[in-house]
């Protein structure tokens, strides 16, 4: 168990590039029909295609590894008529299940409403590295256009046979092939029916342009919204098994520390409860979860603890213990630094501070697990359901094929369900007690024993020459990771690096990974390089950005926010930030109110440009827009994890302040429809800008220049 | 120790065998299997396990179960009539004011609370209400406007 744990650790950002195993493709190929009955499939392996937009001209990221090639989508037309998509991503919110859908029904050319999703599971689902990366969009819309489109060319081609007529001349629409000439038309449901029907997808078909969407493209409201308003969708925390068991694990009083005695008798001694030794793995299981906690408590034990670092002096830690590197993955270097400093009638020089902060999906950790037939079955709230399927095999000595992980709708995870620990622990006492088992982590579990977002330091030094043009740009980035670390911005001499720190505390993936970070550093020196220059923050960005799509949001933003503005209030300030990550552009324009004297902050106005190509479902995307724009706020403002040898200081939503209703501005979100371009993702990008925005509104409204995130936990103190 | 104790919920009754300091969160979920009320913090921070005790709006994890045996309780699986929608549920599915909605039923629950008892609210009134609510996805814009569509139509249900 020790072992697992300590491979499970998350590394910033390795996850989304994680080498791929080879697919279930055949087998599962094999199973379908026996599962869904008789009828039309297509079955899909995507190409090179996706990886193209990765590295388009333009694209801020000098990330080399390979991305998944091989992503397999499939569709099902059953004898009924009902459409049935198959996708390894999971739903947490994002909304992906309807504007999947939405792209299956378009293309395919049937009603929305008959189209259903089967997502994340491992018997069910193809293969899928993960519901991560902003990748379910750019993968997943062109995938089920092609599946879609193939498996129509397979219902017109069946009725062509039918009619003996030529299938050029017949049409899809409405669930129906129709012959103009002879105005016969048979149903996809009749064309269907009786047969087995497979077709494997040829390479790169040609797919309907976005300009020509019918259901695709359109604001429709989120599938299965009754289920959620009427509190009948069964999350996993929500399942309940025959004679299943409530399960709690014992957890280190701190970081590091390791069992040295532990007295179980107490808890074994209790009826029903089922006690598991493992290693450092302590657990039990009991009927309800009040008995499992009691259990839990009867256990005594003593640890070994260990030194750990404290959130005092994280900062300083990670300056100086980053790991001696040269590859050059982690360094971008371009023209000459010296010469670009030496050019420079102004110099800047400046370090940020980013602390960790911690996801806090409402629904904490949870994973229902059972063992019946030598197999094991896993419901749980992941973003990586095959991920934790191999390491549920692997950590019971099972074959792969042996183990499903069903992934209901999740309540959510911003990049914080990676990992498979509430998978493992529910299973573990399962396989124990010989009854399912329930474990739901607690509030304080979720806040201390989850992963975090990483703390990082970033250094900047930068010259500018006396037109306001850069001259130089050097970048340091110490832990917090390589999302968004390169400049947008025309420089023509340039160092980026990026340098690895030993983990302190559990890190991993969120939502925007370190771009929010970067452009935090990035977007606040190049406001005090406006300054410094005394330039408009506008004038100064688009003096030195040549990157089109980049302008065309901070010039979106800005007219909508109407800057430059003119103060009219004591305390206010407007800022503003911009950016590009994962094939998506954003721009931020924030206006916020301080009052000196209390040292209070609000954010009273957001105005947020976004463009991702083709927008798929205009509702959804504005959703993701505002919710990153909040989520965003506090990571800005007060968001800090606090730690002190081995313990979290604040484990509660009482002492972690995330955004409340009071919190919220105006928001405007202004989406970009680029019909023209491929859709990116959504989920993440619109996050990064709103920290320097705010950040560079404050210094508008006070003069106090903030470099270190978060802006104000305790209110602005007096300057 | 467990204790028979008869609570009312959604219009029935139910004899339940719980210890009675039991808070009242775990026994609609894991007894009584009404799953629409969640787990968020256990706290009484997050405003997720939100029921309506007697009609007021109460964080169902801090309710020991002795308290609830005195008075009816409802949750979000009672709200809906004959098949038909609370004037709030119907008004957070038509301004799709959820994106995950774990954190959903809660507020739905606080807002029919506020509003049963007087629909004629002010935003601010609204928005300090639902502060008690933690809403991570950022859905507050949109639940604000249903909130106020809901009071809305709950007034002209009223007429």
């Amino acid at each position: 168990m020790n072992t697992t744990r300590e491979r499970l650790v998350a590394e910033p950002e390795r996850y989304e590039f994680r080498a791929l195993p080879i697919h279930q493709f055949e087998l599962a190929r094999r199973e379908f029909f026996k599962i869904l009955g008789a009828g039309i499939a297509v079955f899909a392996v995507a190409k090179d295609a996706l990886a193209a937009q990765e590295t388009a001209p333009g694209s801020p990221s000098f990330h080399s590894e390979e991305l998944p090639k091989e992503i397999a989508s499939w569709l099902h037309v059953g004898e009924d008529g009902t459409v049935t998509g198959f996708t390894g991503k999971a739903e947490m919110g994002q909304n992906i299940r309807t504007s999947i859908s939405q792209t299956i029904a378009d293309e395919l050319r049937v009603p929305f409403a008959s189209v259903r999703l089967v997502m994340a599971d491992t018997t069910l689902t193809p293969f899928d590295a993960g519901t991560f990366g902003s990748r379910t969009t750019p993968t997943m819309t062109p995938q089920f256009r092609r599946v879609a489109e193939a498996a129509r060319n397979l219902l017109i081609g069946v009725a062509a046979k039918e009619w003996n007529v030529a299938p050029e001349g017949l049409v899809a629409a409405d669930a129906k092939v129709t012959d103009p000439v002879s105005k016969r038309s048979l149903t996809y449901a009749e064309l269907a029916r009786g047969k087995t029907l497979a077709q494997n997808l040829p390479a790169e078909d040609p797919i309907t342009p976005a300009t020509e969407w019918k259901i695709a493209g359109k604001p429709l409201a989120k599938v299965d919204g009754r289920a959620f308003v009427t509190g009948s969708h069964k999350y996993t925390s929500d399942i309940r098994l025959e004679g299943m068991l409530y399960g709690k694990v014992l957890r280190p009083p701190s970081f590091g520390a390791t069992l040295a005695s532990c007295d179980d008798s107490a808890a074994k001694a209790m009826s029903s409860v089922v006690v598991v030794r493992d290693g450092d793995f302590v657990g039990v299981a009991a009927p309800s979860a009040q008995e499992a906690q009691k259990a839990l408590d009867a256990i005594r034990t003593q640890w070994k603890e260990v030194p750990q670092v404290s959130s005092e002096e994280i900062f300083s830690y990670l300056k100086n213990s980053a790991e001696p590197s040269s590859s050059e993955r982690f360094r971008r270097e371009k023209g000459s630094l010296a010469e670009g400093l030496a050019a420079a009638t102004h110099r800047l020089d400046a370090t940020y501070n980013v602390a960790y902060i911690a996801h806090a999906p409402l629904e904490p950790r949870a994973a229902v697990a059972q063992f019946a037939d030598g197999k094991l079955t896993v419901w749980t709230g992941t973003q990586r359901p095959f991920a934790n399927r191999d390491e549920l095999a692997s950590v019971f000595h099972m074959s792969e094929s042996n183990v499903r992980v069903i992934v209901p709708d999740t309540g959510a995870a911003y990049g914080g369900k990676h990992t498979s620990d509430a998978a493992i622990e529910a299973a573990r006492l399962a396989r124990a007690a010989g009854k399912p088992v329930k474990v739901v982590w607690t509030r304080e579990e979720e806040f201390t024993w989850a992963y975090f977002r990483p703390a990082g330091v970033i250094e900047v030094k930068s010259g500018i020459a006396a037109d306001g043009k850069l001259t130089a740009w050097e970048f340091h980035n110490y832990h917090s990771g390589m999302s968004g670390i390169e400049t947008p911005y025309d420089v023509a001499n340039q160092l980026t690096q990026y340098h690895q720190v030993p983990l302190v505390l559990r890190s991993g993936s969120y939502r925007g990974l370190a771009a929010t970070a970067n452009h935090f550093a990035r977007e606040t020196h190049m406001d005090a390089l406006a300054h410094a220059a005394k330039m408009d923050p506008l004038d100064f960005r688009l003096k030195n950005l040549s990157n089109l799509r980049v302008r065309v949001v901070l010039e979106a933003a800005t007219k909508s926010f109407g800057w430059p503005r003119q103060k009219t209030q004591e305390g206010q300030g407007f800022g503003l930030a911009c950016g590009a990550e994962k094939g998506s552009y954003v721009a931020a324009c924030a206006e916020v109110a301080v009052d000196r004297a209390s040292g209070g902050v609000r954010v009273v106005r957001v105005v947020e440009a976004f463009e991702c190509g083709a927008i798929v479902n205009p509702d959804g995307l504005r959703n993701q827009v505002t919710g990153a724009i909040i989520q965003g706020l506090g990571g800005a403002l007060f968001e800090a994890v606090e730690f002190e040898n081995g313990r979290i200081k604040n484990p509660h939503f009482a002492t972690y302040r995330v955004p409340r209703f009071r919190d919220v501005p105006v928001i405007e979100a202004v989406l970009l429809d680029r019909k023209d371009l491929p859709s990116a993702g959504a989920g993440e990008t619109p996050i990064m800008a709103i920290a320097p925005a705010v950040g560079n509104a404050l210094f508008d409204s006070t003069g106090i220049r903030l470099n270190d995130l978060p802006l104000v936990p305790n209110g602005l103190r007096k300057a | 120790m467990a204790k028979s104790m008869e609570i009312e919920v959604n219009g029935k009754r139910y004899v339940v065998s719980y210890p009675p300091d039991t808070p009242l969160l775990f026994v609609l979920r894991d007894e009584l299997g009404l799953t629409g009320t969640k787990y968020g913090c256990g706290e009484g921070q997050c405003g997720a396990c939100t029921v309506l005790l007697a009609g007021a709006p109460r964080r169902s994890c801090q309710i020991p179960l002795s308290a609830a045996a005195a008075k009816p309780v409802t949750t979000i699986e009672g709200l809906e009539k004959d098949g038909k929608l609370h004037p709030v549920q119907q008004a957070f599915l038509d301004a799709g004011a959820f994106q995950c909605a774990y954190c959903t039923a809660g507020m739905v629950m606080s807002s029919v609370g506020l509003l049963e008892t007087n629909a004629n609210r002010r935003p601010e009134e609204i928005v300090g209400f639902l502060q008690g609510h933690v809403c991570r996805c950022g859905t507050h814009p949109s639940v604000i406007e249903a909130v106020e569509q809901a009071a809305k139509m709950i007034e002209e249900r009223r007429r």
